[in-house]
């Protein structure tokens, strides 16, 4: 091993000298407490390094010893339901060998070393392997399969492949290469995380990531492969909304990364997901669930590489085949660690101080995601889906880490502070929210939930639309001035953000709504305000119509069991036994003699 | 054996410049002997190759540059723990300023401390009783939760966090707990306030505090709260206790760390303030929790006044977005005499969900602020309304809202100084209030607590 002796100790940059085979992004190891560190800058003999520990105590004069290689992660069995530092390190493990707090300089293997898997090969000896190819199978939860596939860049004749069980580090087999030579193959794998897994190509999204959640599903849908954000200042929801995409998104995998954000959260979903069961499979949420955690009071440059870490575990399951979503809280907590270290190495800063590559970073983070035809000769199809949440400085929207991301994802979930004050959840915008992928979503849903869905969405969007311009009015001139067509709009609107968008994710049915239940419920509301036109129409007086006691089971409607579905959608008759009722009563006022006869 | 240097080359604001050293450490603690005799402490910013920049804790005053005798004491700064600590006041260094003896430490501990590992966690879900309806009733507090105060210059938050540890308790437990005080930068009569509270109700006893006041030097703030959470992780981790950690004012803890970032011409951030300074508040804020497997656990209220009252400044903001919710204060509420001036809207506890419900506080407490929430907004939308077209013009429902947001503020915000609500109180008075609404507006509630509570018909 080389070595080079440290120079200049500031916060996490340390600067080296001597270290000249040191490639950038190399791996080194920073004094005898063997502190992990990243190349980050190479100028003439020195090279800055970030470092992923505490470097209190850290002077010039003590080695630093190179390790040849790029940050990279280890991929094979044993990654569900583990929690990660954000540089693979397994917290689990380290609290069994060091206690309760993290102490610098502890090393664990990320991928149990000890565990045997059983692996059932399904590649034939003999045929010509490429990387992507499948060799079998590793069952490592209930929930997820894990294909264990030649690693990218391997190519040649698989001479030997074993059926039994093997630890991470045992040979399973072997392919002779074009050169003669024989490469053993493992269960697992290394691959450096700033650099993207390798794929055939990709296709655009076509279908809907349903995640439960009723303004996201109706009306700014996220697809499968696709990418989103969620910006907004703090206490909005944003990691609210985090926890539940991660809990009910129907993906195969979920990588939740929590990158400079609370440790309390962290726990919460340790806590919680072995409890929850996934609605398809009835299996508890976290056997397919990866945790990476570097809270903030965590170091700032593990930080930094916590997102790549959990994107290059969520790429090794999409080339599986599966459907990947990756869940990054804060994104703007990777971007402030950039800064700091940019600044440290005081590079020319950019806007508000942030390095001028932000937007590239930002960019090619998000260009990791996709629908893609995976690596491999069986033409697999895999989906990695990425939502990032974005904390921009009093949640202003026009901040560089706001404006790089909004440049490149596809889906904007806008959270605003005045919805959350009201306690209007999730507190996401219908007015400037968007999703770039409903159209292409849209022929899919029309398969599966009808035109009429595709209609009546439209329609309650519009309505929305409506109410704003009309509370602008009605604002000036009070409600009563408008017509009562116009008050129905406001009344109608009012609910749909009421009894629909507004969804409680602490409450137990309310948590998740399916596809099915969510057009129940929203045609409930159309349903009442197609009939309560028609009752206008007939004359019926606006106050009296407006009150209509079915309202209140139109409110609770929301909380009826997923299995009630029939009795949410009988709900429809008693609208319309009250509203016939009130169209009948003016009837009969207008045509006294009829009412007299009956 | 340790070195002495003469080396100093430069002192600027609170740093300083030592060259040729050797073996300097980054964050090592250093003692500067002035030719007075003096001793002023500081602790390593940076060290390149020969060349140590120090970060004084005391300022600069006197420091002179050929005579300063530098010595590096080869560890972080620390402080001493003992049960005896107990009881104890220290200035913003850690030394004894009650007159008391020096403490008889049975452990130095580095006030940097460890991050917890999110696996050590436990979440914390324990209801804590304050007594405040505002806070029990809509933005619970749960033990191990770090919930601060924004407040604004001379708005009673003295008042209201005094009243909390006064109050604060977990129903139907005697727990051995503690108190640990942090003042940074606040006037005499306001650390006085909170000292004669404490003498008064015997608090004192079981509270360690730490005081940097107004006229003490900034710098030294900067390591007071660092000070009182390493005392306190001991009585939380160590001794079993349930510590609640008061910190006040945050905005000066910050102030001086601005001063520090600019003195090494950082390239600043908003406002000025350094661009770390999330990081660094969270490496104070993440110091509250439980720990698996231990008994005691650290609540924070650190209490910080808002410039300008505007929350999107950069310290009230970065510690929302460290923070388990907030208590905000609002000038106007506090105008109209209504204590204490919460604006329960803009507050939030993010761990109430978990701290409330049945076996916690009552079946009904989640529903029912779910509707009292509502309602409230509602009741501010018809204020709204009522400004613009007059009370007479709102409509009959929307009249009711405007009465039922007056009364809640005057009847279910606004208490005493020395009223201490139980929870059952809270959550009566919450449904007495909605009952001068119509029920079906009862959208939030489900139908068996609509029943129970709101209808109150026998089950
Ligand atoms: N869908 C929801 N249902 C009920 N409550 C919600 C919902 N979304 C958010 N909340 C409430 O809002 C609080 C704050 O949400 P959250 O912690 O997600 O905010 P955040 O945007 O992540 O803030 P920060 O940026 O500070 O991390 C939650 O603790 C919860 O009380
Ligand atoms: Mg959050």
């Amino acid at each position: 091993m080389k070595q080079g002796v440290v120079e200049k100790v500031s916060g996490p940059l340390v600067v080296a000298q001597g270290l000249l085979d040191a490639k950038m992004y190399d791996v080194v190891l920073v004094s005898d407490h063997r502190l992990v560190g990243e190349v980050i800058e190479l100028r003439g003999e020195k090279a800055s390094i970030q470092v992923y520990e505490e470097t209190g105590g850290l002077g010039p004069g003590e080695p630093v010893y190179s390790t040849g290689a790029p940050l990279s992660v280890e991929l094979g069995p044993g990654l569900i339901e583990s929690i990660y530092d954000g540089i693979q390190r397994p917290l689990d493990a380290i609290r069994a060998a060091t206690g309760d707090l993290i102490h610098r300089g502890v090393s664990a293997p990320a991928l149990n070393r000890e565990k045997k898997w059983e692996f059932v090969p399904t590649a034939k000896i003999g045929t010509e392997v490429h990387g992507g190819d499948v060799l079998g199978t590793v069952q490592e939860t209930d929930l997820v399969a894990q294909k264990i596939m030649v690693p990218p860049g391997v190519e040649g004749t698989l001479a030997a492949l074993e059926q039994g069980s093997f630890t991470v580090e045992e040979p399973i087999g072997a392919v002779k290469t074009a050169d003669g030579s024989e490469l053993a193959l493992l269960l697992m794998h290394r691959w450096p995380v700033r650099r993207s897994r390798p794929y055939v190509r990709k296709i655009s999204p076509s279908m809907p990531l349903v995640t439960g959640q009723r303004v996201i599903d109706a009306f700014f849908p996220l697809g499968k492969g696709g990418t989103g954000c969620v910006p907004g200042p703090f206490g909005s929801g944003k990691t609210v909304i985090q926890h539940q995409l991660a809990k009910w998104a129907d993906a195969d995998i979920i990588v939740y990364v929590g990158c400079g954000e609370r440790g309390n959260e962290m726990t919460d979903v340790l806590m919680e997901f072995p409890e929850l069961v996934d609605p398809k499979s009835g299996k508890p949420l976290i056997r397919r669930t990866v945790l990476i955690a570097n809270t903030s009071n965590m170091p700032v440059a593990a930080r930094e590489a916590s997102v790549y870490t959990g994107i290059t575990i969520a790429e090794y399951f999409r080339d599986m085949g599966y459907s990947v979503a990756v869940m990054a809280d804060s994104t703007s907590r990777w971007a402030e660690a950039m800064r700091e270290m940019s600044g440290r190495l005081e590079e020319m800063p950019g806007e508000e101080g942030y390095p001028a590559y932000l937007g590239t970073r930002i960019a090619e983070f998000y260009e990791r995601a996709g629908r893609v035809i995976c690596a491999g000769s069986e033409g697999r199809e895999g989906a990695l889906s990425v939502v990032g949440a974005v904390s921009p400085p009093g949640g202003d929207l026009s901040d560089p880490v706001v404006q790089a991301t909004l440049r490149v994802v596809k889906v904007f979930w806008s959270l605003e502070d005045k919805l959350a004050y009201k306690r209007h959840f999730p507190a996401i915008n219908w007015l400037t929210s968007y999703s770039l992928y409903t159209r292409n979503l849209d022929s899919h849903l029309r398969e599966t939930l009808g035109d009429e869905w595709i209609a009546m969405r439209d329609a309650a969007i519009a309505l929305l639309q409506k109410e704003a311009e009309l509370e602008e009015i009605a604002r000036l001139v009070g409600v009563e001035s408008l017509s009562a067509g116009d008050r129905l709009i406001l009344e109608t609107a009012r609910s749909i953000r009421e009894d629909f968008l507004h969804q409680n994710a602490f409450h137990e049915e309310d948590t998740y709504t399916s596809l099915d239940k969510q057009k129940a419920l929203l045609s409930l509301i159309m349903h009442l305000d197609g009939r309560m036109k028609e009752a206008l129409e007939r004359k019926v007086d606006p106050l009296v119509l407006f009150a209509v006691k079915v309202r209140e089971r139109i409110a609770r409607a929301k909380f009826m069991p997923e299995r009630d579905l029939g009795a949410v959608l009988a709900i429809k008759d008693e609208i319309d036994q009250e509203v016939d009722g009130l169209i009948a009563s003016v009837t009969a006022d207008i045509l006294p003699t009829t009412a007299e006869k009956t | 054996m340790i070195k002495e240097y003469l080396t100093t080359s430069e002192v600027v604001g609170p740093l300083m410049l030592v060259e040729q050293v050797q073996g300097v450490k980054y964050e090592e603690l250093v003692e500067i002997e002035l030719p007075s005799g003096e001793i002023r402490r500081g602790k390593v910013l940076e060290v390149d190759q020969d060349r140590a920049l120090i970060q004084l804790f005391e300022g600069s005053w006197g420091v002179d540059v050929p005579n300063s005798r530098v010595r590096f004491l080869g560890r972080g700064i620390e402080i001493g723990v003992s049960p005896d600590i107990l009881g104890r006041a220290f200035d913003g260094q850690g030394r004894p300023v009650d007159g008391g003896p020096e403490l008889i430490p049975d452990a130095r501990l580095d006030i940097n401390g460890s991050p917890i590992n999110p696996c050590a966690r436990d979440y914390p879900s324990e209801f804590i009783q304050t007594g405040f309806s505002c806070i029990d009733g809509l933005n619970t507090l749960v033990r191990g939760q770090k919930l601060p105060i924004f407040s604004g210059s001379g708005l009673p938050h003295p008042q209201m966090a005094a009243q909390i540890a006064r109050q604060a308790k977990v129903l139907g437990k005697t727990e051995s707990f503690a108190v640990v005080f942090a003042a940074m930068g606040i006037t005499f009569e306001e650390a006085d306030y909170f000292l004669s509270d404490f003498r008064r109700t015997g608090a004192i006893e079981r509270a360690v505090l730490f005081l940097n006041l107004a006229n003490d030097p900034a710098i030294e703030r900067i390591s007071t709260p660092r000070m009182a959470l390493t005392v306190a992780e001991y009585l939380a981790f160590q001794l079993d206790m349930h510590v609640l950690v008061i910190l006040t004012d945050m905005t000066n803890y910050c102030e001086a760390l601005r001063e520090i970032s600019a003195a090494r011409k950082e390239v600043p951030g908003r406002r000025g303030y350094p661009g770390y300074l999330y990081t660094d508040l969270a490496t104070i804020y993440e110091r509250a929790g439980r720990i698996k497997g231990k008994k005691g656990s650290i609540t924070q209220i650190p209490v910080l006044s808002m410039p300008e009252d505007d929350k999107t400044h950069p310290i009230a903001d970065l510690t929302g977005y460290i923070t388990e919710g907030q208590i905000i204060m609002s000038r106007q509420m506090h105008k109209r005499g209504i204590y204490p001036p919460v604006d329960v809207m803009q507050s939030l506890s993010r761990l109430k969900d978990k701290g409330i419900g049945d076996g916690k506080t009552r079946e009904d407490h989640s529903d029912g602020f779910n509707q009292l929430f509502a309602a409230y907004a509602r009741g501010k939308e018809a204020h709204e309304l009522a400004v613009i077209l007059g009370e007479a013009a709102l409509s009959e429902l929307d009249g009711a809202y405007f009465r039922f947001s007056d009364e809640f503020e005057e009847r279910y915000i606004q208490q005493g100084t020395e009223e201490d609500r139980t929870i059952v109180e809270t959550l009566d008075l919450g449904w007495e209030l909605l009952r001068t609404l119509p029920a079906s507006e009862m959208k939030r509630v489900r139908e068996r607590f609509l029943k129970k509570y709101f209808l109150q018909e026998a089950e």
